[in-house]
């Protein structure tokens, strides 16, 4: 589950991480009363307007402004909320920006010169252990780095069996050339950093940059929190952090129905159990000479009244042409599947799109017979490469 | 001969009074696998399906000698359970449970490191030799006794390229279903490892998806050590990048663990790569008939 940075950032706070301190704000004099109190708290006179949305890049598309008085506090966020955020990783339609995070100035001058830094922690999947990743080229695009200048990128390994070791901390701070407090700092940082991705059972936290002050402090700019949604139950605290504004309506309305679906852009819509044959399911449909509009996991546990929702998901999508119900019956058994269908057909009356079910395995031909004998205009196939000709001359 | 799993298997089940238990331990033993009891704790001393419960792995280890165990408990204990498996000796622990934290799954990776037993998933089908034993949750019907082995992440494309399999004439040795979490028992290359030194085994069919580097690393070992011939699939070709496609473990995060990437390294390697999830049974059956020539 993917969180704000502002909820990340409270949540590495929590542990004795240091971070830019900031307040939320959903209005321009919201964001004038936080700037305020930045000045009274931090002595911060200029402050960062920075946009809230689950996706990197934000300043490359003009949601990270800084504010030098308290006139441009309120331009700059009133510029920034309802802005539609087009950032690299948004897709050409953005984001719509609702909450903005005015945060402290930690660029300010001083005795030495700042240094931004990149840091991430996160499972090496190889290796089934987590990895502590972290580079002197911060504040840039970490895959870039990767590309250009991969001796630039240290990977340190943490041992399930003792977690962080001091030493370890250490070696990370030496390795990015900290000296005297800063690399004290650094060390304290780094153990404060895992303990909290430890703890919370995330998936991964991205701090980029972090940074050393020119006051030789160390501190979280940003932060990308990614938690472990099958642990969750162990955080129910967290439960609340979940921003259904950033996810796609579809999406949240099958995950009520516990439906795994994911929109995507195509003409062809499936219904498929199973997350490997979906995968493979929507592949087949491009072969086919169409798109995937979706990918829809009905689970193990599917009947009539889950496959319904599907249904009902995939028809509000107005690109679905045609639609693919694949199914291959291990646990699941081919005639509550075709019952689902009967039923949902029947209940929405007149489904406007021309519907090709592939019914194989358990209860198979209880199925067809039921499809069969319930008079509805549906395409039926056995094998795969059948329904993949199918969708080829439905869409022809 | 044949990998993991054969007739003389001995069987326990844990979480074998739940629902999920209960209905698969019993199409377990219709299928002829020698299920020798279950694992409930606090229903020790009970019967069910005609066979002992226990109260803890040890307990059902020393009483029965079973060698293999399925897990059907909840995510938040199947951690757990895996380790009490495995600190009871179990040789093949073959666990179903979807769901398991990640950080739980680290741990019993380390806690396996130095113990003689082989987990198989979590999240996947489970194991099955052919007309021997079933230990999973796959529909026994669709299997008949040959010489393909099969490796993959899901399930029912599992089931998919076993009844294309079947049907084109061929049958089936060992059917592993390694799982489709980020962090699984046995890997890839480890089960296509195990397929090649059978000697039940002719040809092997390697169905992957996007997410990790584990098929690249098989077909790496297929390329040095590879004796048979080998069918590849590769799930996800049209999955967009960063989204998690069901599995856990299915998610585009670089190029390297695109579907395109794989297939490219598999074909590399040497791997009959087909386009088509519809091909796999036709393309295994050109490749054995080669052998024959």
């Amino acid at each position: 589950m993917n969180i704000h940075e502002y909820q990340g950032k409270a949540i590495l706070k929590s542990f004795g991480v240091r971070i830019q301190e900031g307040i939320v704000a959903e209005t321009p004099e919201q964001a004038v009363e936080a700037a305020k109190q930045l000045k009274a708290d931090f002595n911060s006179d200029w402050v960062v307007v920075k946009a809230q949305i689950h996706a990197g890049g934000r300043g490359k598309g003009g949601g990270v402004k800084l504010a030098k008085n308290l006139d441009e506090v309120k331009q700059r966020a009133s510029d920034i909320i309802g802005m539609q955020l087009v950032t690299p990783q948004t897709g050409p339609e953005g984001k719509k920006v609702g909450k903005v995070l005015i945060a402290q100035d930690v660029y300010y001058p001083g005795e030495s010169e700042t240094k931004e830094i990149y840091m991430s922690v996160l499972l090496d999947r190889a290796k089934g252990r987590n990895i502590i990743m972290y580079s002197t080229e911060g504040g840039m695009d970490i895959e870039e780095v990767a590309e250009k200048t991969p001796e630039l990128i240290f990977k340190e390994e943490i041992d399930p069996k003792v977690g962080l070791q001091g030493f370890q901390a250490r070696k990370i701070a030496f390795n990015l050339g900290l000296t005297g407090e800063a690399n004290k700092e650094m060390v304290k940082f780094v153990a404060a950093l895992y303990k909290a991705y430890d703890t919370t059972d995330s998936s991964m936290f991205e701090i980029n940059p972090v940074l050393k002050t020119s006051d030789n402090k160390i501190l979280a700019v940003d932060a990308k929190v990614d938690l472990d949604e099958n642990a969750l139950y162990r955080h129910k605290d967290y439960l609340e952090m979940r921003d259904f504004a950033e996810e796609d309506p579809t999406e949240v309305e099958a995950g009520k129905s516990n439906l795994n679906y994911v929109k995507l852009d195509g003409n062809v819509g499936c219904m498929v159990n199973g997350a490997g044959l979906a995968m493979a399911t929507m592949d087949i449909i491009k072969i086919a000479g169409g798109e995937p509009a979706n990918f829809l996991d009905v689970g193990g546990t599917a009947n009539a009244e889950t496959v319904k929702a599907g249904f009902n998901i995939i028809l509000q999508d107005p690109n679905v042409k045609a639609i693919l119900i694949n199914i291959f019956g291990g646990i699941v058994r081919c005639d509550r599947v075709a019952q689902g269908v009967i039923d949902a057909y029947k209940e929405i009356g007149n489904i406007p799109v021309p519907i090709i079910v592939r019914l194989q395995g358990t209860n198979a031909e209880e199925a067809k017979k039921l499809i069969d004998e319930s008079g509805l205009k549906v395409f039926s196939a056995i094998q795969l490469k059948e329904a993949a000709d199918l969708v080829t001359k439905v869409l022809s | 001969m044949s990998v993991l799993v054969n007739k003389d298997s001995k069987v326990i089940v844990q979480g074998f009074t739940g629902n999920e238990g209960t209905y698969h331990a019993s199409q377990m033993i219709e299928y002829g696998t020698q299920v020798v009891g279950g694992v409930t704790p606090g229903k020790g001393g009970q019967t069910h399906l005609d066979r002992p419960v226990f109260n803890t792995v040890q307990d059902a280890v020393d009483k029965t000698g079973a060698n293999v165990s399925i897990i059907f408990v909840p995510p938040a204990f199947a951690a757990d359970a895996i380790m009490e498996a495995a600190s009871a000796g179990i040789a093949v622990i073959v666990c179903i449970t979807e769901g398991i934290p990640t950080k739980d799954m680290i741990q019993v990776k380390s806690y396996l490191s130095d113990k003689n037993s082989r987990l198989i998933g979590p999240n996947c089908p489970g194991v099955i030799t052919a007309d021997e034993a079933k230990i999973g949750i796959m529909p026994g019907f669709i299997f008949r006794k040959g010489k393909v082995g099969v490796v993959s992440k899901s399930g029912t494309l599992t089931y998919e390229a076993v009844d294309q399999t079947v049907k084109a004439g061929l049958g089936i040795s060992t059917a592993i279903g390694i799982g489709g979490d980020p962090i699984i028992g046995t890997t890839t290359k480890e089960a296509v490892e195990l397929l090649m030194n059978d000697p039940e085994t002719e040809g092997i069919i390697m169905i992957g998806e996007i997410g990790g580097g584990m098929e690249a690393e098989a077909a790496k070992w297929i390329q040095a050590n590879g004796t048979k011939p080998v069918v590849g699939f590769i799930a996800g070709q049209t999955a967009p990048a960063g989204r998690r496609m069901g599995h856990a473990g299915a998610i585009v995060g670089g190029a390297d663990d695109t579907a395109a990437a794989k297939m490219k390294i598999m074909r590399e390697c040497g791997i009959r790569v087909v386009e088509s999830p519809a091909e796999i049974g036709k393309a295994m059956a050109e490749e054995l008939s080669k052998l024959v020539k």
